[in-house]
């Protein structure tokens, strides 16, 4: 008998818990606060050298609104006036979960805007239902090229960074200027969407910028795989003198690592379209006139602006290292988003609409950390700004890297005119395309 | 036709769903339509649980499942949401009838290990496709229902919620009655002792075989239904951590009623969201101490909080039996 009482307590307990959590969520709305929901992945692979810089980024740059303390044009307190509270919300657990806990934080947590994902496979799922459920919602990291193909008259969703084709046009722009004379390319991808995807636009762009340059192999390892042993063997025998890789966080790192111990780095020079996030962790582990990258005017590309020395020196005071790409892009987006809602107006320390702050952001021009950006495609929805690329060099005396022979390549020259996808752009060759 | 108390709890148990789906903010209908198609799911794994088999690899069908609806639009030009549904069952019952084969030749370990590689199979070439956009997947749109044009919005959700709480009740009534039938039985009978069923005449292999099929496509519509929900599909579904998930939330239930999955199935999404919203940054945490919790003081899953605490097995499927043969007698 005893322990029927137990399980009938614990059964009560159970319910009790289910409704009091409930009965919580539906009076934490209505605040008079700017809710901005962050999406970002808290665990996983992609957490550590993406997630949680821009989770800090986040929290950094609302930190600072909220107190007024950004430069011009953004020294007016929170957003519209009103206080901005962040839900922060961790991206792991694949597509469906996201567009449940998307609902949960519109439906339940009543968030003004969300901002967030990284996974390009998210975005694709979460952009038709923020659409259904007329949610604003900024895009600030994933790349895919289909973002705003799949889900044609965006009015809700914006993507504040860089389609993932300009990450491989301007690499390949970057090596005509700097390496025209290289005829064998290689290249190492993880093998999924992105690598894959990647390395279509790297080797298309390829084709028609540098029609002397052969590819001479492709490895497409297993995501995570961690040892690239075999791989950099097969590289090896073909001696590249470039070798590409979209690889990032751990993976990019490792294969750095070993490609370097075995030689594959002595002859061949890598290029890295996501380097730059590791900036501050290679150390001596790359070789010079290592090419990187960084999506975009981002992270140690950004440009040197009052707003990117404000956030350079919080976030560094704050987490005691420069803020890498991911952390640029995140203040980036909240930033366009004040901007938008700020434009969309009404009055001090009201909350506009999403109607209103959709419309204001829509073809917008907005300063911010990585210089000015303009939502010049997709229907005003998807961000042009330029990309840059440079050489990684560390200095062994003070333990500083650094990047020199930086190349911009203005937003027109690598961005598809609108209407046009970047894989019909690429191999109609660039028509239209405007380089500095 | 006479109901029992559990065919009489399941049928008002769906009417207060669809009654409280009309109230019911958004989120929560959506985050119940989920769960109630991955309990079906999860009603795959407890059929073979039942008949001492753990599938490590119950995500194939559910990917299965969900791809047919995801590709019927694109590929075969159906909008038909009932076909698409049917066609990820049929696609799921028949390749099961192919693996099925192989499977019911092994036992505990190497069912699991099999079953798992299966999937991850199915995983590794939709992670090649690059036409179905690899491991970003694709979005399920434009589809219909009994020739109505189902419009995004409320009413999308809505119309999915609807679905999945009628195919939950009737698949659920229909395993009711087969685990009380004498296939269904025997099903436990060999996870107890298969050597005595074959002495009693029987094959279990195929019995196994029939459960296997059947389990295959249940999963098959739990898939479907969550493609329909969700809006969209990835090769994750067909990922190890995705079956996992699944025996986590039958070892949440137990295998005690044909309701315990569904139950498990809300609970978990519930601390799931709950515990991702309080604690982001160690949700995985409250989940992990949650299957703990459950482990060591409800060995045989939250449905053991709504039994009565009596004697095991010898007097509970002798009762049946009894008052059958009386009634032939009389």
């Amino acid at each position: 008998m005893k322990t029927n009482t137990i399980k009938r307590q614990l059964a009560a307990g159970v319910a009790a818990l289910a409704l009091g959590a409930m009965a919580t969520a539906a009076n934490a709305a209505d605040n008079g606060k700017y809710r901005v929901g962050i999406v970002t992945f808290l665990s996983g692979p992609a957490a550590g050298p993406f997630g949680i810089p821009s989770a800090n980024a986040a929290k950094v740059i609302v930190d600072g609104l909220n107190k007024g303390a950004l430069p011009a044009p953004y020294n007016t307190k929170g957003i519209n006036g009103a206080e901005i509270e962040a839900v922060v919300i961790d991206e792991a657990g694949g597509a469906t979960k996201q567009v449940e806990e998307f609902r949960n934080l519109v439906q339940r947590q009543k968030v003004d805007a969300v901002v967030g994902y990284i996974s390009s496979g998210d975005c694709l799922a979460i952009a038709p239902v923020a659409e259904e459920l007329k949610a604003l919602t900024v895009f600030y990291d994933c790349g895919t090229s289909r973002l705003f193909t799949d889900n044609t008259k965006p009015t809700y969703t914006f993507r504040t960074g860089l389609d993932a084709a300009v990450d491989n046009i301007g690499a390949v722009r970057y090596l005509a200027a700097t390496k025209p004379d290289v005829t064998k390319i290689a290249g190492i991808q993880q093998n999924y969407a992105w690598g894959q995807d990647s390395w279509t636009d790297f080797t298309e762009s390829l084709a028609k910028l540098m029609p002397k340059a052969k590819v001479v192999e492709s490895q497409m390892p297993k995501v995570f795989q961690g040892q690239y042993g075999a791989e950099i063997s097969a590289l090896s025998v073909k001696r590249p003198q470039v070798v590409h890789s979209s690889f990032w966080g751990g993976d990019m790192e490792a294969f750095v690592l070993q490609a370097n111990a075995r030689g594959l780095l002595d002859d061949a020079v890598a290029l890295l379209t996501c380097g730059e996030s590791a900036l501050d962790r290679f150390k001596d582990q790359a070789p010079n006139g290592t090419i990187i990258g960084a999506r975009g005017p981002f992270g140690a590309f950004a440009p040197d602006n009052e707003l990117n020395t404000w956030f350079v020196k919080a976030y560094t005071d704050a987490y005691g290292m420069a803020p890498t790409y991911p952390a640029t892009k995140m203040a980036h987006a909240i930033l366009g988003l004040k901007a938008a809602a700020e434009k969309a107006g009404g009055n001090n320390g009201s909350v506009p609409t999403a109607e209103a702050t959709a419309a204001a952001f829509k073809g917008a021009t907005f300063e911010s950390v990585s210089g000015t950006a303009k939502m010049a495609r997709a229907d005003g929805h998807q961000a042009v700004q330029p990309i840059s690329y440079g050489t990684y060099k560390y200095d062994p005396k003070t333990g500083k890297a650094s990047i020199e022979n930086i190349i911009t390549f203005s937003g027109e020259c690598v961005t598809p005119p609108d209407g046009t996808t970047s894989d019909a752009w690429i191999k109609a060759g660039f028509p239209g395309a405007v380089c500095n | 036709m006479r109901l029992d108390k559990t065919e009489l709890a399941l049928v008002g148990l769906a009417v207060l769903l669809l009654l409280g789906g009309m109230v019911a903010p958004g989120w929560l209908i959506f985050l119940v339509t989920i769960a109630l198609a991955k309990a079906l799911v999860v009603q795959g794994v407890v059929m073979q649980m039942k008949a001492g088999l753990v599938s490590f690899g119950q995500g194939l069908f559910y990917c299965v499942g969900g791809y047919a609806v995801g590709m019927g639009g694109p590929f075969l030009g159906i909008s038909a949401g009932l076909v698409l549904l049917a066609i990820g069952v049929v696609a799921a019952v028949g390749l099961a009838m192919v693996l099925g084969l192989l499977l019911t030749r092994y036992r505990e370990i190497f069912f699991a290990m099999l079953s798992l590689a299966f999937s991850m199979i199915l995983y590794g070439v939709l992670v090649k496709s690059q036409e179905l956009g690899s491991t970003d997947g694709f979005n399920v749109n434009n589809w219909t229902l009994l020739g109505q044009t189902i419009a995004g919005g409320e009413t999308a959700t809505h119309v999915v919620f609807l679905l999945t709480v009628v195919a939950a009740a009737v698949v659920a009534f229909l395993l009711h009655r087969y685990y009380r039938s004498s296939v269904g039985m025997t099903c436990e009978a060999i996870r107890e002792n298969e050597v005595r069923v074959e002495y009693l005449g029987l094959s279990p292999r195929w019995i196994q075989y029939a459960n296997y099929v059947a389990a295959a496509g249940v999963s098959a519509l739990g898939g479907g239904l969550t493609a329909l929900a969700a809006g969209h599909v990835d090769p994750d579904m067909a990922y190890w951590t995705t079956s996992g998930e699944f025996i986590f939330i039958a070892l949440l239930g137990g295998t005690g009623s044909v309701l315990a999955p569904f139950l498990a199935a809300i609970v978990f999404s519930l601390v799931r969201t709950y515990a991702i919203e309080f604690v982001p940054h160690a949700w995985q945490m409250i989940l992990g101490f949650t299957l703990l919790g459950i482990v060591v003081f409800l060995p045989k899953g939250l449905w053991s909080l709504f039994t009565r605490h009596r004697p095991e097995a010898p007097v509970v499927p002798a009762a049946p039996q009894k008052t059958s043969t009386g009634g032939a007698g009389a």
